[in-house]
């Protein structure tokens, strides 16, 4: 069985949420990269894998997938089910809420505050401040939900581990990469699972890959 | 009638409480609406952030068990409820097409949302619950978006020829494009998609459903 294709640049957190959950789920795969800087995110052959011409994009034998969180919940599905639960009503409940609270919560106010620190001084922009601090702000009352949460359960979903915690570890080791990783700080619970995530083999992997090359 | 199995809080004019609403009409339970006063803040008071934390409609309850987020409560309807009803819209037990079914789920939350939902609430919401004026200007953005957007769709649908977005069956990525398409298509902007053939046959089939037909009355949003 030829090892599966995932597309795309580990600069991406997105691309990196998928190899989150591949190297936990401990499936065969490779990363394939691809050249933003010669527009092949847009060439015919991408726009087959994702139609809207942007990566992540996995592909599995004839079957493309894409958008991050459908790729690693495929992942999941195959390779290491126990993340998502699908088998259990309440669990597998648990699992979805905070894997929807990470994209609709979580991810969408850091998403910004790393593209204002990290990307857009890549790409020759400057980085808007007051966007930081506003999406800081807004992520501060974030951490304090997940904090109340974490206070009674060793991970997001329950005792166990899921899905929905691996989906916050490639934008999480980004925000360690700003001069804002210390907003965490104020959050012991969340400190807590945090450090439990890193001492996991597929997430040392990860931030390895994501490390610039010197 | 029978008696409501599980409650909704948040009434069917708030999209994301439609979303669930609309899963639970296609499985066929009964279910109780609570009212959230948005306007007096009551989804920021204690008695409703107990049931969502971060102080959002909707919230839902189903005996013991406590959700928030509209996707993950919809979801958890239809694997609780889809077997009795006949209906698969998840499509759990088939993984290419399970795959099929999340992927557009989540262009639906990431990439359509985003474009159509600011002409929902510059031309619906704001005027009429704000007494706001529509700001044309990020009307016209978000309609130059979201031509984009539809771009895909229609080549998707085209060349795939599918008659739904995940493959020839109707499914909860179809679903999940209900609630803000619905609104934007009671504005005159609903004439956008007719440069769609097949999103615009798409969205048809996807109105025709029972479910959806039942539920639009109550969502149309008034003064």
């Amino acid at each position: 069985m030829a090892p599966m294709k995932l597309y795309g640049a580990v600069l991406s957190w997105n691309v990196t949420r998928c190899a989150t959950a591949l190297e936990e789920a401990g499936s065969d795969y490779e990363i394939v990269p691809i050249n933003f800087a010669t527009a092949e995110h847009k060439s015919p052959e991408h726009l087959a894998r994702n139609p809207f011409g942007q990566v992540p994009a996995l592909q599995d034998g004839d079957l493309y997938v894409f958008e991050s969180r459908a790729i690693c919940k495929y992942a999941a599905r195959k390779n290491k089910p126990e993340l998502l639960r699908e088998g259990n009503l309440e669990e597998s409940a648990m699992v979805d809420v905070w894997m929807e609270v990470e994209a609709n919560q979580y991810t969408s106010v850091l998403n910004p505050i790393l593209f204002q620190v990290l990307i857009s001084p890549m790409l020759g922009g400057t980085t808007d401040q007051k966007v930081v601090d506003e999406n800081l702000e807004k992520l501060k009352k974030v951490l304090e939900v997940y904090e109340a949460r974490l206070t009674k359960f060793k991970y997001l979903a329950g005792d166990f581990l899921s899905l929905a915690d691996l989906n916050h570890v490639s934008v999480t080791l980004c925000l360690l990469a700003t001069p804002y990783a210390s907003v965490l700080d104020a959050y012991p619970h969340v400190k807590a699972w945090w450090s439990s995530l890193m001492e996991r083999p597929s997430v040392q992997k990860v931030a390895v890959m994501m490390k610039p090359s010197a | 009638m029978a008696p409501p199995v599980v409650t909704v809080f948040g009434t069917a004019n708030f999209a994301n409480a439609a979303r669930v609403m609309a899963c639970l009409e296609e499985v066929g339970v009964e279910y109780e609406v609570v009212e959230v006063d948005y306007m007096a803040k009551e989804h920021k008071g204690a008695e409703h952030l107990a049931r969502n934390p971060l102080g959002q409609i909707p919230a839902f309850q189903d005996g013991d068990i406590k959700l928030f987020e509209s996707r993950a409560i919809a979801k958890y309807v239809l694997r609780k409820y889809s077997k009795a009803a006949h209906v698969d819209l998840l499509r759990e037990g088939n993984p290419e097409e399970a795959a099929m079914v999340d992927v557009w789920t989540e262009v639906e939350a990431h990439t359509y949302f985003p474009a159509i939902a600011p002409i929902f609430y510059e031309c619906v919401v704001y005027p009429a619950t704000h007494g706001i004026p529509t700001n044309q200007k990020v009307v016209d953005e978000s309609l130059e978006k979201l031509k984009k957007v539809l771009d895909v769709y229609e080549a998707h649908l085209s060349r795939s020829k599918y008659l739904y977005l995940a493959g020839d069956f109707f499914s909860f990525a179809d679903l999940n494009h209900f609630p803000f398409t619905f609104h934007v298509m009671t504005t005159p902007h609903a004439s956008l998609f007719d440069s769609y053939p097949h999103v615009k046959a798409w969205w048809e089939r996807v109105m025709a459903r029972p479910s959806l037909k039942k539920i639009s009355p109550d969502m149309v949003i008034r003064a």
